[in-house]
């Protein structure tokens, strides 16, 4: 069962001089899983994902990385990882395939071993077309997915994807999350982090929530939805300056209301009732929206903010 | 929400059979980093030959033959040579400082930086040693190639009084090496690309002209003598010039290597402390 367990944390920190940007986080992920981290900008998770990837030495706790100890097996943890960081990092003056090229040599992969994984790798990251073309003038997407290709050539066990669709557009974002499904499905162990709900609810099996270099909650998107909101929301505009004048109103049919500038956020069990309840009241809104809870939701509760600020 | 899934079943995987993977050793995995910086010279060789073809014609012409006429004429030459034999030898030396300077700034910025290679790099097996020992390589490489070049065409002007001026090619090699290595460092410390401009115009032009490049360092002010000897230069460009006439330099010979190799070897360990310091925090 511990052959299992990819990445083990214990009271993991990261201190920059006098500030600390991990605060003893506590983390397990197993073979196979996607694992992400959710959290805003600044609050650690990047600066966690260059530990994993064994560039950043811990300055405190526990941590070990398919078994072993980043601090002495740096080398032969990073041979086992693929990282994706947040920049692309690519040799834009190389053409597509000799940024595999290049990259596969490091990892001791033979010319001919190299050569033959860039067909594979371009036809994955659908940029077989392109192979022959400087990285420069390439997209967005485009590059990630090159970026994606290339952290692929080693037959990595794990995938380190540091906000893989930050910056890209709607469509360019689909495409990658449709690559990293294929990943997931053929047994490549994710770790992805983000400041997306929506992919977070996409991607991960599991995730944590972290904010100020702290875990603040974790468990599936499901699970998080469940114990942290409720099963639906009710979200609620008014003319301006009205809002101010509802919300205890509100607060009476409500298990819980988010006052945000624009709206309000009125969690409940079922928002229909919700609905008909306020209309009772007296409460007209200009427009009254009832969805899903989402994990944007359950980050609000836990730290009074939303996530894209 | 829209589901990506539908195309999945279709997708080619990413997941690659495990190839085999042979264990590497220190020297190839340095080779991998060279491998790296020679597929990108490929994309701008042609530019840089011309270079290393013309800069020595320009250098004969204006120095040799221009000022060296008007020098050999007044004052019969400089330190007993023909003043074109005196100068091209100090100029080898320079040309690999100058080169050593082009190679270790901008480059090196930009691949901290820029395009962070050097990041991507180090979330492979190698380590720091390995990507600037690699890097380093390169730019010694380059320099020898420059200088092999600049003898081809020197010497049938005459420049060279020996064939001992092949021993110039290491030489010129290792002056550079002792300018490269330390500015490797010195470039990883730096924010931005502005100190650069600075540390060319006071530091390297002074050291170009007051190094006995084109006059002897006894020619000097007796204050600004020191200045020559702690800095690497004038020792590359006499160990040249005595290579160029074949002079056995002695026990100044040996003072003249152990500088410029201190210069590489505590540039090696200031650099490598840069490098982890910048690339691994």
């Amino acid at each position: 069962m511990t052959d299992d367990v990819l990445l083990h944390a214990r009271g993991l920190t990261k201190s920059f001089g006098d500030f600390t940007a991990v605060d003893g986080i506590d983390v397990l992920v197993r073979r196979g899983e996607a694992f992400g981290f959710l959290g805003p900008n600044g609050a650690g998770k990047s600066s966690t994902m260059k530990m994993v990837g064994c560039v950043s030495p811990a300055t405190g706790g526990e941590l070990r990385i398919l078994g072993m100890d980043p601090a002495v097996d740096g080398p032969a943890i990073r041979a086992r990882l693929g990282v994706c960081p947040q920049q692309d990092m690519l040799d834009e003056d190389l053409s597509v395939e000799e940024n595999l090229w290049v990259y596969g040599r490091f990892f001791g992969l033979s010319r001919r071993e190299v050569r033959a994984r860039t067909d594979k790798l371009l036809d994955f990251a659908q940029l077989t077309e392109r192979r022959h073309d400087r990285v420069e003038p390439l997209s967005g997407g485009m590059k990630r997915r090159l970026t994606i290709a290339r952290a692929l050539v080693n037959n990595p066990e794990v995938l380190l994807l540091d906000e893989p669709t930050t910056g890209l557009d709607p469509q360019a974002r689909h495409v990658l999350w449709d690559r990293l499904y294929r990943l997931k499905r053929d047994g490549v162990t994710l770790i992805i982090t983000t400041h997306y709900m929506d992919e977070a609810e996409q991607l991960c099996d599991r995730l944590v929530v972290m904010d100020h270099g702290r875990i603040v909650a974790e468990g599936s998107p499901r699970q998080l939805i469940d114990t942290y909101s409720t099963r639906e929301v009710v979200e609620l505009r008014f003319a301006v300056d009205e809002q101010e004048r509802h919300v205890e109103a509100v607060r009476g049919v409500a298990d819980r209301v988010e006052e945000l500038p624009d709206r309000l956020l009125v969690y409940t069990a079922d928002g229909d009732d919700t609905l008909a309840a306020l209309h009772d009241r007296g409460v007209r809104p200009l427009s009254a929206l009832v969805r899903r809870s989402t994990l944007e939701d359950v980050f609000l509760h836990l730290t009074g903010r939303s996530l894209v600020d | 929400m829209s589901t990506p899934t539908a195309t999945v079943s279709t997708a080619p995987s990413g997941r690659l059979a495990a190839g085999p993977r042979r264990p590497t050793t220190r020297g190839e995995r340095v080779g991998a980093v060279m491998a790296h910086h020679f597929f990108v010279y490929r994309r701008t060789w042609k530019g840089s030959i011309i270079g290393r073809f013309a800069s020595p014609l320009f250098f004969l012409l204006s120095m040799g033959l221009g000022l060296g006429a008007l020098v050999d004429a007044r004052a019969g030459g400089v330190a007993g040579l023909p003043y074109l034999r005196f100068v091209v030898p100090g100029i080898l030396a320079m040309q690999a400082m100058m080169l050593a300077f082009g190679d270790s700034t901008y480059a090196v910025m930009g691949y901290i930086k820029w395009n962070r290679m050097y990041s991507a790099m180090l979330a492979t097996p190698l380590r720091v040693g390995e990507v600037l020992g690699g890097h380093l390589a390169v730019v010694a490489l380059q320099i020898g190639l420059a200088t092999a070049i600049f003898l081809l065409v020197a010497a049938p002007f005459g420049a060279f009084g020996s064939w001992w001026v092949l021993l110039a090619v290491p030489v010129a090699v290792l002056t550079g090496m002792a300018f490269a290595v330390p500015l490797f460092g010195l470039s990883a410390r730096m924010e931005t690309d502005s100190g650069f401009s600075i540390l060319f115009r006071f530091v390297m032009t002074p050291l170009m002209l007051f190094s006995g490049t084109f006059f002897p360092v006894a020619q000097l002010p007796a204050w600004m003598q020191p200045l020559a000897w702690v800095t690497p230069l004038s020792h590359g460009v006499e160990l040249s010039r005595d290579a160029s006439e074949g002079r056995w330099p002695g026990w100044l010979g040996a003072v003249h290597l152990a500088v410029l190799a201190a210069y590489v070897g505590v540039g090696w360990v200031l650099a490598h402390r840069s490098f982890s310091r910048r690339l691994l925090s």
